[in-house]
């Protein structure tokens, strides 16, 4: 059954869906947690140090973390996978364009592929810059991740490819949600209104809160 | 006319022997079907597979005997023109389904609907086929329910039923105005499942172009890939026509544009008689044409007429817009000559009395061909709402068509061709002349008439193709057990091909200055004139003088591009009008022939004082079988002389 | 009124096609749309051209044989089929972009003719209710509440037309699918076979080479009988309810 679900497009789509969710449950629980830099530099970082420690003493030092890290690497690599084989599927079902296009589909919808890539390398970078440190504009220190946020938001290109990324994971967000809902079974004509609704809010809270982090530092609100 | 005449030796037919039906038990005639049944000997289920039947046609008979045989184990081949099974033109009907299920427990039983059924057809029909529909109709909406068609429903849950076409019981089952559609579907879904189990073999966008008769009996037919061009042979135990009737002969009516009787006319052509072909029927609530570009009718349900009053002004020639023709120069026609029934005569009276107005040059809209169908009063009456509810679908299609609004402005309308009761003439079993050929639904002539009543087309063709046929042809197959094997190589089979790629190059090798389209229009306009709503003998000998002047400039001046390799619509439809070229002077040969007038078969100099259709049933009460000779020659009358032990015979009156 | 038309010619699946220009002229705005292609069809023959291949049978709109995108939307600017498009939508001396449906799983079989037989197998997968004839309990055995009925009825609308996956950017047939699925899985007499028919019919789909679903909408808008989108948000849930059910 797993199989038959894999190779039918409406399972890779159902993996797609519920992978999209977890990401999008993962990015509140994240937006929520960096909120908490708009409230200095030491409750923020003791956020930091939380997630570090989280579940003990059950678990062991940054053993939560890593399971939240590897439920996360499994989905983005899911529906990476998912996205890219529906992908080249979709495009040999279609090998010919119209002479005469005529695009009516939402934005949101059209972007979706690019949306996704953009994301994808987005999160490399973040990943590169506020976790490892490798790519860190400024002397990245391990522990400090107040700072560490305010040293990249100081850079021009660290604003723009945040604010960027963070305008495409909006608009991903917004026909992610309902796509998924539907591809869940979920949606129905009396619930469209409502599921558009949730869609957009989602879409507009988590782009607006991320983008406000950036915006905070240029604005010496957060420093 | 000129001295070209060949008319007068086609119209010297002779009379030939009388052709009888011998399938149908003696008895009562509710006992008759169960008779039949019993007495028909069975193929041993082992040895179906061993035998094949070819289906032309996946409209409701066809689609329904397709699947049906094939359940039962045989072998079925079957074809269809179209891209898919699925769109054959049985998808168009409208209105509904009739069934003697006395669900409303309105006094409906079966008998009373084999008795509307044998008045309706103008006590021109065989009882005991008729009986035989009515009894099976209750067992069709069992089947339908069965495979999922959605029927309307009321809120218990239970189906819901209308009354329709003048009938005072309700027992027409439907599925919004899309009925044949839903049935279809559930018979091509049929005939899907056993598409994929590879019981049916099916062949789309294949037309049958011959029948091929070995030793007197029917064993296969010649039909051209439409993609390819290919001309290949089928062959079988027994071969089906279930591919519809001829109204396209007229150019305009309902039918679907490829709908043809290509079919039919090749197996008249290898012996199969050719019923009644005058017998056709035209609706009078149609669309009318908006000028020479129209290539097909679109109907209106007649459910119209029950709140719309139809009008002409009083002067002929008036052109001012409807608003501005005052009350009392407008005639309301119908209820001026039928006060009791008004709007609501039946069909044929309806469609000759809008013609006649419309001759005296009154019809109003493009052409002065139409009449107003105007709901003013009924919205005054009952308010717009109202009305929306019960035509909105109705004056939406009409909006599309038209661009006029019918809430303000008048509808035009004007009858059309739809049905044609004439056919192959078929015995109780739908056997035709042709031993193991066999035609079922509107392809064949049983069991209208001279008039089909609303509703009645989807019964017949559902019970010729899920009940009558898969049963009588076992008796067939089983009393003609084939020992030689029929191959391509058999001169019958060498010489239908041969036959059939000559036409084809025939018709490429002309290169002459006039398309398909433009004889078919030409040869419409002139059956629609003389052999239409209204019949006479001098205008039907007009007909006739005309006919093989045109079938002449067709082979002289056709045009058609391309090549029959490939696919070549220009060709199909060429091809197609050949047939028609032919048929059309059989139609007219048998309207002239039945100096009576039944049903929709309206003879000018045979009407009551007051002007409506009178028969002759001394002389006329029979069904005209015709025998195929030659192309533009005499043929043969074959009489089936009808009794009417059921159903005494009377008089329409609907002043 | 004067008309440009572009029109893709294609002689045959094998020979690559393009687009050609043709004037006409003398178009009536009552004239449907293929009414229209049929006077250009009587010029072309008259010159000694090949006409323009396009499907077309019941010219009512329920037939699903015709099949034109025109001006890149699928059966034109109005929600309908092609043959019941009036030249009064559009103005004269427009210039009209007239292609066949683009999938791979409906390749071009002359000009504007597709091969639409994908859908015939996906119906032959399992759009059915398996009831041999005869075998039927009495209609009223068991009562579908009116709205089930309904339900059935809107799905079961679908004239199998193909615009869906015309107009799909994805040439996905899910719209075409579901809405037989659900006609037929709402039904009391649907349900012994409902499992199974949205595994079977779902699995041919994917094996015709259609895309998959994105959710763009475009196949709801171009619908002529208009089937909802919702229709393959039911028949995800009607797949999902059935893997749960059923082991393979």
């Amino acid at each position: 059954m797993a199989l038959t679900f894999w190779h039918s497009t409406l399972g890779k789509k159902i993996v797609m869906g519920t992978t999209g969710l977890i990401m999008i449950g993962y990015l509140c629980a994240h937006l929520l947690g960096n909120m908490k830099i708009f409230f200095g530099p030491g409750e923020f970082n003791a956020y930091g140090h939380w997630l570090r420690v989280m579940g003990a003493p059950v678990l062991h030092h940054e053993w939560g973390l890593w399971i939240a890290r590897l439920v996360l690497l499994a989905a983005v690599v899911l529906h990476a996978v998912s996205a890219y084989q529906l992908s080249r599927r979709d495009i040999k079902a279609r090998p010919q364009k119209y002479v005469h296009t005529k695009p009516r589909m939402s934005y949101a919808t059209r972007t979706m592929r690019w949306g996704g890539v953009i994301l994808g390398l987005f999160i490399v970078w973040h990943i590169l810059d506020l976790t490892t440190g490798t790519t860190h504009s400024g002397g990245f220190q391990e522990g400090h991740p107040y700072q560490n946020v305010v040293d990249t938001f100081s850079t021009w290109y660290g604003n723009a490819i945040y604010i960027v990324a963070m305008l495409a994971m909006g608009m991903h967000v917004r026909h992610g949600f309902w796509s998924a809902a539907q591809t869940l079974g979920a949606g129905n004509r009396t619930r469209d209104r409502g599921l558009k609704a949730i869609a957009n809010a989602l879409a507009i809270v988590l782009t607006a809160g991320f983008i406000s982090i950036p915006v905070g530092v240029m604005t010496g609100v957060v420093s | 006319m000129t001295s070209y005449s060949e008319y007068s030796e086609y119209t010297e037919y002779t009379v030939g022997e009388p052709v009888q039906d011998e399938r149908a038990p003696s008895g009562p005639v509710n006992e008759r079907w169960d008779t039949r049944r019993f007495q028909a000997k069975l193929v041993n289920p082992a040895n179906r597979r061993k035998h094949t039947i070819i289906v032309v046609g996946t409209g409701l008979a066809g689609g329904a005997a397709g699947a049906t045989l094939a359940e039962q184990g045989y072998h079925v081949v079957q074809f269809c023109y179209q891209d898919s099974p699925r769109r054959a033109h049985s998808i168009a009907a409208q209105g509904g389904i009739n069934a003697a299920k006395n669900y409303r427990n309105d006094g409906d039983s079966i008998h009373r609907l084999f008795y509307d059924t044998v008045k309706g057809g103008d006590f021109r029909a065989r009882e005991s086929n008729v009986h035989r529909l009515a009894q099976i109709s209750v067992e069709i909406i069992d089947q339908c329910v069965a495979q999922g068609v959605p029927f309307a429903r009321e809120y218990g849950g239970l189906l819901d039923t209308r009354s329709f076409g003048g009938v005072q019981v309700s027992r027409t089952f439907y599925a919004r105005g899309q009925t044949g559609q839903q049935l279809l579907l559930g018979a091509y879904q049929a005939l899907s499942r056993q598409i994929a189990t590879g019981n049916v073999e099916m062949h789309a966008r294949t037309e049958m172009l011959d029948l091929i008769v070995v030793d007197g009996r029917a064993r296969g037919i010649v039909a051209r890939d439409l993609v390819t061009g290919e001309v290949s042979t089928y062959f079988a135990d027994a071969v089906v026509l279930a591919s519809g009737g001829y109204g396209n002969v007229f150019y305009l009516s309902t039918n679907a544009m490829n709908s043809n009787a290509t079919a039919i006319w090749r197996a008249h052509r290898r012996g199969a008689y050719f019923a009644n072909p005058c017998f056709t029927q035209i609706h009078p609530t149609c669309i009318p044409r908006s000028g020479d570009h129209q290539s097909k009718l679109t109907l209106m349900s007649e459910s119209l007429r029950n709140d719309g009053r139809i009008w002409v002004p009083k002067a002929k020639g008036d052109t001012r817009p409807p608003a501005e023709i005052p009350e009392d120069e407008r005639d309301y026609y119908l209820e001026r000559i039928y006060p009791s029934f008004g709007n609501l005569v039946p069909r044929d009276i309806a469609s000759r009395a809008a013609k006649n107005v419309c001759d005296e040059g009154r019809g109003v809209g493009p052409g002065g061909q139409g009449v107003y169908l105007d709901f003013a009063d009924a919205i005054a009456r009952l308010g717009r709402k109202a009305v929306e509810e019960k035509y909105g679908n109705l004056f939406d299609m009409y909006e599309r068509i038209t661009a006029e609004n019918p809430y303000e402005v008048p509808m035009r309308i004007y009858p059309a061709i739809h049905y044609t009761m004439g056919g192959l003439w078929v015995d109780y079993d739908l056997q035709t002349t042709v031993p193991g050929l066999f035609a079922i639904g509107e392809a064949n002539f049983s069991d209208h008439g001279a008039n089909r009543l609303g509703a009645s087309a989807l019964m017949q063709g559902l019970a010729d193709g899920y009940f009558v046929l898969p049963s009588t042809i076992n008796d067939y197959l089983a009393r003609n057990p084939h020992k030689d094997e029929v191959d391509a190589s058999h001169p019958a089979a060498v010489e239908a091909v041969r036959e059939t790629e000559d036409r084809l190059a025939r018709l490429l090798a002309v290169d002459g200055d006039r398309t398909p389209d433009s004889f078919h229009r030409e040869l419409g306009e002139l059956v629609w004139e003389f052999c239409g709503m209204a019949r006479t003998d001098e205008g039907l000998r007009k007909a006739l003088d005309r006919i093989p002047q045109i079938r002449e400039e067709f082979w002289r001046r056709l045009k058609v591009p391309g090549t029959g390799e490939e696919f070549n619509q220009s060709l199909e439809k060429a091809n197609r009008i050949v047939d028609y070229l032919e048929l059309a002077e059989l139609m007219c040969l048998d309207a002239l022939h039945r100096t009576e007038s039944c049903g929709g078969h309206f003879r000018e100099e045979s009407q009551t004082p007051d002007g409506e259709a009178a028969r002759q049933d001394e002389e006329f009460s029979y069904a005209a079988a015709w025998e195929f000779t030659d192309t533009g020659a005499a043929p043969v009358l074959h009489k089936e002389q009808l009794t009417f032990s059921h159903v005494h015979p009377t008089q329409r009156s609907y002043a | 009124m004067k008309l440009t038309l572009r029109v893709w010619r294609q002689k045959n699946p094998d020979t690559p096609g393009a687009m050609a220009v043709y004037e006409l002229d003398g178009v009536s705005e009552d004239m449907s749309f293929l009414e229209m292609l049929d006077i250009l069809n009587e010029e072309l023959i008259v010159k000694g051209e090949e006409p323009v291949a396009f499907d077309h049978d019941c010219r009512e709109g329920i037939c699903g044989a015709c099949s034109l995108v025109i001006n890149g939307a699928a059966h034109g600017p109005e929600r309908t089929t092609t043959c019941q498009l009036h030249m009064r939508s559009f103005q004269d001396g427009d210039t009209i972009d007239i292609e066949p449906w683009r999938a791979s799983a409906f390749p071009v079989i002359k000009d504007l003719v597709v091969d639409r037989s994908a859908f015939d197998r996906v119906i032959q997968a399992g759009g059915y209710i398996t009831a041999p004839t005869g075998a039927a309990p009495e209609a009223h055995a068991t009562p579908v509440p009116k709205a089930d009925a309904e339900f059935a009825f809107e799905h079961a609308e679908c004239i199998g037309c193909g615009a869906c996956v015309a107009a799909c950017p994805n040439g996905a047939a899910m719209l075409f699918t579901s809405a037989k699925v659900n006609h037929l899985n709402v039904l009391p007499q649907g349900s012994p076979e409902r499992e199974t028919r949205v595994l079977d019919m779902v699995a041919q789909m994917d094996a015709e080479g259609f895309g998959g679903c994105t959710l763009a909408g475009e196949c709801a808008t171009a619908c002529p009988k208009g089937i909802p989108l919702f229709s393959i948000t039911a028949m995800n849930k009607e797949w999902l309810r059935a893997t749960r059910k059923v082991k393979r």
